[in-house]
């Protein structure tokens, strides 16, 4: 045994003194996450370009080259408009209630208050459950039969007919709005949670110095916090489009694209297509229309991030 | 006090709001068929049946999911799956997080966000071509055909690390660059290797920062839905996320009790975790992009 290590100690030491160096050590602990980040990320990503440009159908990972023939026949589908425009309304009407409650919430939930661990608790509820089971009960809330929107609106308010109460998922508008606000619920309490952790690196001279210039109340809010809140609300803004545009749960629980497609998005098109239709490289074309949405908001993010790193 | 009072005027109708789909979930779970399919009935409370309200409650479509339904094999599913996910999370972020957030200078941080934006790319765009390889990766050979890949839990603990990794190693940075330098620094005076002042120095004291990473990234598996969905098509091998909404959902008869149990009880143990550790998250979120 002690010859053993004294006979591999030159070797050892030099490969030791090797990780002692930054040049070394640092690649070396960063390359595997990034290989492997290439193996099960990069590898697929090329693979549904590659599928988007074939006729690949289902049950095989390859097919004959189309170019961009699945873009066009896609693009040509009343669905697929729909889809489309549905992922855009989806995106920025939740995005847009998203923001303004987070705002709110946030500029008061960051202060302590006596009871504030438990309303904390009930806040981030939404976020915390795994989404398709929070989605199954809002799926008991807006049941034809037995709403309990319905029946608080119809039986305790009577605001409408009981006999003929609104199918909140089977009506198109109504469906595409129950989507939106159920969407806008789950990823509120996550973007107070980002607006929460901008607030708390506002340094707290900045607090002082409003204070001694007389901000307080709505003044501090408008001219101060707010304004120190912005890169923050971008980050949150950023991450909600990306999380809404590319989600597919909500939707897919609540409503399936349904009632006539009237809630089919970019993601349950390309499932019905390239999944339920074998479909394969239509629907990889179609997953694929949402790549520019992402590619902007990652280079916004990246113009951000030069920015913060520079002041 | 009186200063107090905005703060609870704005916040408790917010958490109203978002908090009532779990209020019902748990008032639904122990009702009688009676009183729940009733629409003379109150339904936010329990509607006395017999001669007390308390004997209009029962606990047994709650046992009912746990004896009769595969229940209990989803969420030992989701356990296992996540605890193996973890585990291959850690072993890559935590090099990767304390290397970006002390060892590479300049471009450390580019790299960093260059990892974070891999978080972005989501499961929608990759679901396809990712299905279609765990098929074929399931043919090779040395892989038992009938229990190949596909509709093994094996998948999912092979897939789901493409986004925590890049999470994790995200907040990992963080929590890394709010330890002291000159606690390091000290130890490799001391005479320990870069190596060993990890092991012994940087790691046990980011131990509460790690756990906060344990924590999320286990939640981001068990909230995981469509890799799952599309992967794994045999109910024995579901996980909770899909189980629920695939096999418990029965084209038009459901049980809402036993489902709003089967939602209620995943839900709300999350909830306490993410509250518990929400302090944490927040500081290595923010340590990661704004020092």
């Amino acid at each position: 045994m002690e010859a053993g290590t004294a006979r591999f100690e030159p070797g050892s030491r030099r490969w030791r003194r090797a990780f002692e160096s930054r040049r070394v050590l640092a690649p070396a602990l960063i390359v595997p996450a990034v290989v492997f980040m290439v193996l099960v990320v990069g590898v697929p990503f090329g693979w549904a370009i590659y599928l988007s440009l074939t006729d690949a159908v289902g049950g095989s990972l390859s097919g004959n080259w189309v170019g961009f023939d699945n873009f066009i026949t896609a693009w040509g589908d009343d669905n697929f408009q729909k889809a489309l425009r549905n992922t855009l309304i989806f995106t920025f009407a939740s995005q847009a209630i998203v923001l303004v409650c987070a705002a709110v919430v946030s500029h008061y939930l960051v202060r302590d208050f006596r009871g504030k661990w438990f309303l904390r608790l009930l806040i981030i509820l939404p976020w915390a459950a795994p989404v398709s089971l929070a989605t199954i009960g809002w799926l008991w809330i807006f049941d034809s039969l037995f709403s309990v929107i319905n029946w608080t609106l119809g039986h305790a308010l009577g605001l409408v007919d009981t006999a003929d109460p609104p199918q909140w998922l089977g009506r198109p508008n109504l469906a595409l709005m129950a989507v939106i606000v159920v969407h806008a619920w789950r990823i509120l309490p996550f973007a107070v949670v980002i607006f929460i952790a901008g607030l708390a690196s506002i340094p707290s001279e900045v607090d002082d110095a409003a204070k001694i210039d007389g901000a307080t109340g709505i003044k501090k809010l408008l001219y101060v916090t707010l304004p120190l809140q912005l890169p923050i609300a971008l980050v949150a803004l950023l991450f909600g489009i990306v999380f809404t545009a590319a989600d597919f749960t909500v939707v897919y629980v609540l409503t399936q694209g349904g009632p006539f497609n009237s809630t089919q998005m970019l993601t349950t098109w390309s499932f019905q297509i390239g999944i339920n239709s074998g479909s394969l490289g239509e629907g990889a074309a179609i997953s694929l229309y949402l790549f520019p949405l992402l590619a902007v908001v990652s280079i916004v993010m990246l113009l951000f991030a030069r920015r913060a790193q520079v002041s | 006090m009186r200063r107090k009072l905005p703060t609870y005027l704005v916040l408790t109708p917010f958490a109203i709001v978002l908090a009532f789909p779990f209020y019902w979930m748990l008032v639904t779970m122990f009702k009688e068929d009676l009183d729940l399919y009733s629409a003379d009935n109150v339904p936010y409370v329990y509607n006395p049946l017999q001669w007390t309200f308390w004997e209009s409650a029962t606990t047994k479509h709650v046992t009912f999911i746990f004896e009769e339904t595969n229940y209990p094999t989803w969420l030992l599913n989701t356990f296992f799956v996540g605890a193996a996910v973890v585990a291959i999370t850690l072993v890559f972020a935590l090099p990767a997080g304390y290397a970006l957030a002390r060892l590479a200078g300049r471009w450390g941080q580019s790299a960093g966000i260059g990892i974070f934006l891999v978080y972005l790319v989501p499961p929608t765009l990759l679901f396809l071509p990712m299905s279609r390889l765990i098929v074929e990766l399931g043919r090779l050979p040395g892989i038992d055909d009938d229990r190949g890949l596909q509709n093994s839990l094996w998948a999912l603990i092979l897939v789901y690390p493409s986004f925590t990794i890049p999470f994790a190693t995200w907040l990992l940075m963080g929590f890394f660059k709010t330890i002291p330098q000159e606690l390091e620094d000290a130890a490799l005076i001391d005479g320990c290797s870069r190596i060993q002042a990890l092991l012994r120095i940087v790691f046990p004291i980011s131990l509460p920062g790690i756990l906060t990473v344990v924590i999320f990234a286990f939640a981001l598996c068990v909230n995981e839905f469509i890799y799952a969905f599309t992967m794994i098509s045999s109910s024995e091998a579901r996980t909770v996320s899909t189980g629920v909404p695939n096999d418990l959902i029965r084209g038009d008869v459901f049980f809402w009790q036993s489902l709003m149990a089967a939602t209620f009880i995943p839900s709300i143990v999350l909830a306490l975790l993410y509250n518990s550790f929400l302090d944490r998250f927040i500081k290595g979120f923010t340590g990661g992009a704004f020092r």
